[in-house]
């Protein structure tokens, strides 16, 4: 077992002093970033990486890969207590989380964050650990047709998953559909909706002021108006005995949470995809398989539990196709990746042998940060709920100001601090109107990419839509598809059923 | 420079600035070394996202000028990628005669003005220091069985039209270098452009059987070389260090096909001379390091050192280059 070897070989290397320590850091940072709306782990890692210029690249990569993971599992702080969420891949933790929190069950959701991220991780890294290789062999045969064919099955899972309203659901998703059409086009290179040439629309809009002014500004808009009534919202309580009883509880969602974590891990991989739409799907398939799926929405653990898993498996995999093809998976190995080209590394095949040391002691310090990061996020856990406990009154300005750092931080761009309160008026109207909020959210998240493979694969096949359908030369699309159009199909079988039964009934 | 030593209240710039000044006389410089030093972190704007090629070579300066000391104050890198480079040229254009904000470019520094009327080119910046010169290979599958330009031109022909070459972005380098192409070898609408995200994305897709072609930077051709990608030509005047297999254009019989991309820094317009004097050493000094010289060999990349007047007439030919290329193309009229 030459993987064994060099996996002990890659413990041995992340164990030494310096290396635990930048894990460490890493680890608590992360946490601390990813709980922080707005800060998320790219702009984290991007911020951060100058530390890195001191060390060797070994423990740098460690470190920054030990920011991606506490972020992963800082993200659900703040989905989960303000209903905020700190990055696109936490979005589908505000689903059941926040509703969990409101319960004076805060704690629980924490916990289950915690522990479902610590077991997608574990999952997913194993998987790295004996199938790179092999597994990156894979992920070069996902083209733009490909890529597009998971986006739509993104979109199928998530399909039926509305409001009660499917028409507000379909105008909801329109919105963020639109929204994401704006700023440069890659196809044509022009820019597009910028209004005459406003120049804060160049870069389109960013998802991250989207989500934290519908979510985060609505939420705070929404409460002056509901009243401070603080005390009956967070009574959260957090001790060993609790912490056991969510344990135990979570047992029984054993089998969603290795759903999660296989699922994250392989869309993660896909460059381009991430861990943002498998949250989503993680969640959706989650849903369908529960055996009270009407719990989903108000407050189910496996709510919590589905997304969690699965963007921390996923942000593992995303690591994947940067060391071995050199593309990021996600946005902040993007920025990894650029800090490998800085320490002179090239990625691919050879990395793997030519730098052994770094590959595995990466590989070897994973382990050890992902079991860092559950004990950090559970420690952490009473921070926040006491957090919670402070007055509205107090708090509804300090999260104003956190959400405006986050408007902010992404594009350093007063135009999109102003851009986000508009959303925060637009989330109000929209929770006053019941209108879903996650439909617009997910939409403006994936529109851009959608909209790229789509007409990336347009191009190749000179206009013919056949070759999405294409069982001989794209077979993984072909099938991907099918299944996307059976998801699509699905939710509409109950209604035509009962459509003919009420027909059967008249005619009688 | 005294006016604004007078009007600042506050104790700590007045000393930063002190103690630098005192810094430059205790290092003993015989040399009459610029009187301006940075007095806030210097904003190191890139005309592209996070994690693109731009990006990196960005990363890389800031960690060498920190590493090295070389700077009083950070450079804080900001991504401004909106409009193909739009939003970075206009957010400089904004700041004219601000002496703490650069920008470093690529290729679409030249096109996107040109392109999009912008109310900004290279004439209302402060041209300060070019670094590198990247180079373009062309690069086909290794699965394809093509070996040379001769197999390239036949199964391109054999194509009839669908064969496809990816590249980064719309009317950018990458599409200017395969339009060249195209009109060096009689393949006029033999040839789809599609366009991607970022060179590596271009790469993969090219390992990965996606597209027939590619046009990509040796750097992102690395990761799947020679396993998946082939170099069949260098779009160089000499063949590339890296790569000294591989004939250039010039001596397959096809000297125009020559095409570079820079990579400089620009201030401002209207910083103040000293300002641009503190840049100017900044920038040969990183341009001479040791770490600089490392990293150009290794990605192939041409290191091209240049400031003054020669920079200027310098991005005034490329300039001209470029609006020609567009012509060419249809893209821009006169």
């Amino acid at each position: 077992m030459e993987i064994l070897g060099n996996l002990f070989y890659g413990l041995g290397v992340a164990v030494s002093p310096q290396n635990l320590l930048m894990a460490l850091f890493g680890v608590i940072l992360g946490v601390a970033i990813g709980a922080m709306p707005g800060l998320g782990s790219v702009n984290g890692v991007a911020i951060l990486l100058p530390i890195t210029f001191a060390v060797p690249p070994t423990s740098a990569i460690i470190f920054l890969a030990a920011i991606y993971y506490g972020a992963m599992y800082g993200g659900a702080i703040s989905s989960i207590t303000l209903n905020i969420p700190g990055a696109s891949t936490a979005v589908a933790t505000t689903f059941d989380g926040y509703p969990l929190a409101r319960r004076g069950k805060a704690a629980d959701a924490l916990v289950t964050a915690a522990v479902a991220s610590f077991i997608g991780g574990t999952i997913s890294i194993v998987l790295f650990t004996f199938f790179a290789p092999p597994l990156a062999e894979f992920a070069l045969r996902f083209g733009p047709p490909e890529e597009f064919a998971v986006v739509l099955l993104a979109y199928a899972t998530f399909a039926g998953l509305g409001g009660e309203s499917p028409l507000k659901t379909i105008i909801a998703t329109m919105l963020g559909l639109l929204m994401s059409t704006v700023g440069t086009d890659i196809v044509s290179g022009s820019p597009r909706l910028i209004f005459g040439g406003i120049t804060g629309f160049y870069h389109g809009i960013n998802f991250l002021v989207l989500a934290i002014g519908i979510y985060g500004v609505g939420e705070i808009f929404y409460t002056l108006e509901e009243g401070f009534k603080t005390k009956e919202r967070y009574q959260a309580k957090l001790g060993v005995a609790e912490i056991l009883s969510t344990l135990k509880r979570l047992t029984q969602c054993t089998s969603t949470i290795m759903r999660g974590s296989l699922l994250g891990f392989f869309v993660g991989m896909l460059p381009a995809a991430g861990a943002t739409p498998a949250s989503f799907m993680s969640y959706s398939i989650a849903k369908r398989f529960a055996k009270k799926p009407e719990e989903f929405g108000k407050g189910a653990l496996e709510g919590v539990a589905a997304p969690e898993c699965a963007n921390n498996a996923a942000s593992t995999g995303s690591m994947l196709p940067m060391l071995t093809l050199g593309i990021p998976g996600s946005p902040t190995t993007a920025v990894m990746l650029g800090a490998l080209f800085v320490w002179g590394l090239v990625p691919g095949p050879r990395l793997f042998v030519e730098n052994a040391e770094f590959v595995w002691g990466l590989t070897g310090s994973l382990y050890i940060a992902n079991t860092m990061a559950v004990i950090v996020a559970i420690f952490a856990v009473p921070i926040f709920i006491w957090m919670l406990r402070m007055p509205m009154t107090i708090l509804a300005p300090i999260i104003l100001v956190v959400c405006a750092v986050g408007g902010f931080s992404p594009t350093q761009d007063m135009f999109d601090v102003y851009l986000m309160f508009i959303f925060g008026a637009v989330g109000y109207i929209f929770r006053k109107l019941d209108y879903p909020l996650a439909p617009m959210v997910l939409a403006l998240v994936l529109g851009g990419l959608t909209e790229r493979t789509f007409r990336q694969s347009m191009i190749m096949s000179h206009g013919s839509p056949g070759i999405f359908f294409d069982f001989a030369g794209h077979p993984i699309a072909a099938v991907l598809m099918m299944v996307s159009a059976v998801l699509f199909v699905l939710p509409l079988v109950p209604m035509i059923l009962k459509f003919r039964v009420s027909r059967a009934g008249t005619s009688s | 420079m005294m006016k604004s030593l007078k009007a600042s209240r506050r104790a700590i710039p007045f000393l930063t600035l002190a103690l630098s000044l005192f810094i430059v006389v205790a290092l003993g410089t015989t040399q009459a070394l610029a009187a301006w030093k940075p007095t806030r972190p210097i904003e190191f704007v890139i005309m592209a996202g996070k994690g693109g090629g731009a990006d990196r070579i960005a990363r890389l300066m800031q960690k060498i000028v920190t590493q090295n000391k070389w700077s009083p104050q950070p450079l804080v890198p900001i991504n401004k990628k909106g409009g193909s480079g739009a939003e970075a040229m206009l957010y400089l254009l904004s700041k004219k005669g601000n002496p703490h904000v650069i920008l470093v470019t690529l290729n679409s520094f030249f096109t996107t003005p040109a392109l999009r009327k912008l109310p900004v080119n290279y004439t209302k910046l402060t041209p300060v220091y070019r670094l590198a010169m990247d180079t373009f290979l062309l690069w086909v599958n290794t699965k394809s069985g093509i070996k040379n330009i001769d197999d390239f031109v036949k199964a391109v022909k054999a194509k009839k039209g669908k064969w496809t070459m990816g590249g980064t972005g719309k009317m950018q380098e990458d599409q200017l270098v395969t339009n060249m192409l195209m009109q060096a070898y009689g393949l006029k609408g033999m040839i789809t452009y599609v366009p991607f995200r970022g060179g590596g994305t271009v790469a993969k897709n090219l390992a990965g059987g996606h597209v027939d072609s590619t046009v990509n930077n040796p750097s992102e051709g690395l990761p799947h070389y020679p396993g998946k990608m082939r170099p069949i030509a260098a779009l160089t005047p000499e063949r590339i260090p890296a790569f000294k297999e591989v004939p250039t254009f010039k001596e397959l019989g096809q000297p125009q096909l020559v095409y570079f991309m820079q990579r400089s820094i620009n201030a401002p317009g209207g910083i103040p001379k000293d300002a641009l004097a503190w840049y100017t050493d900044l920038f040969n000094k990183l341009c001479n390091s040791n770490e600089w010289k490392d990293y150009t060999s290794k990605k192939a990349l041409n290191r091209a050192c240049l400031s003054g007047a020669p920079l200027g007439k310098f991005f005034a030919n490329e300039d001209t280059k470029h609006k020609k290329l567009l012509m060419g193309m249809g893209l821009l009229k006169n």
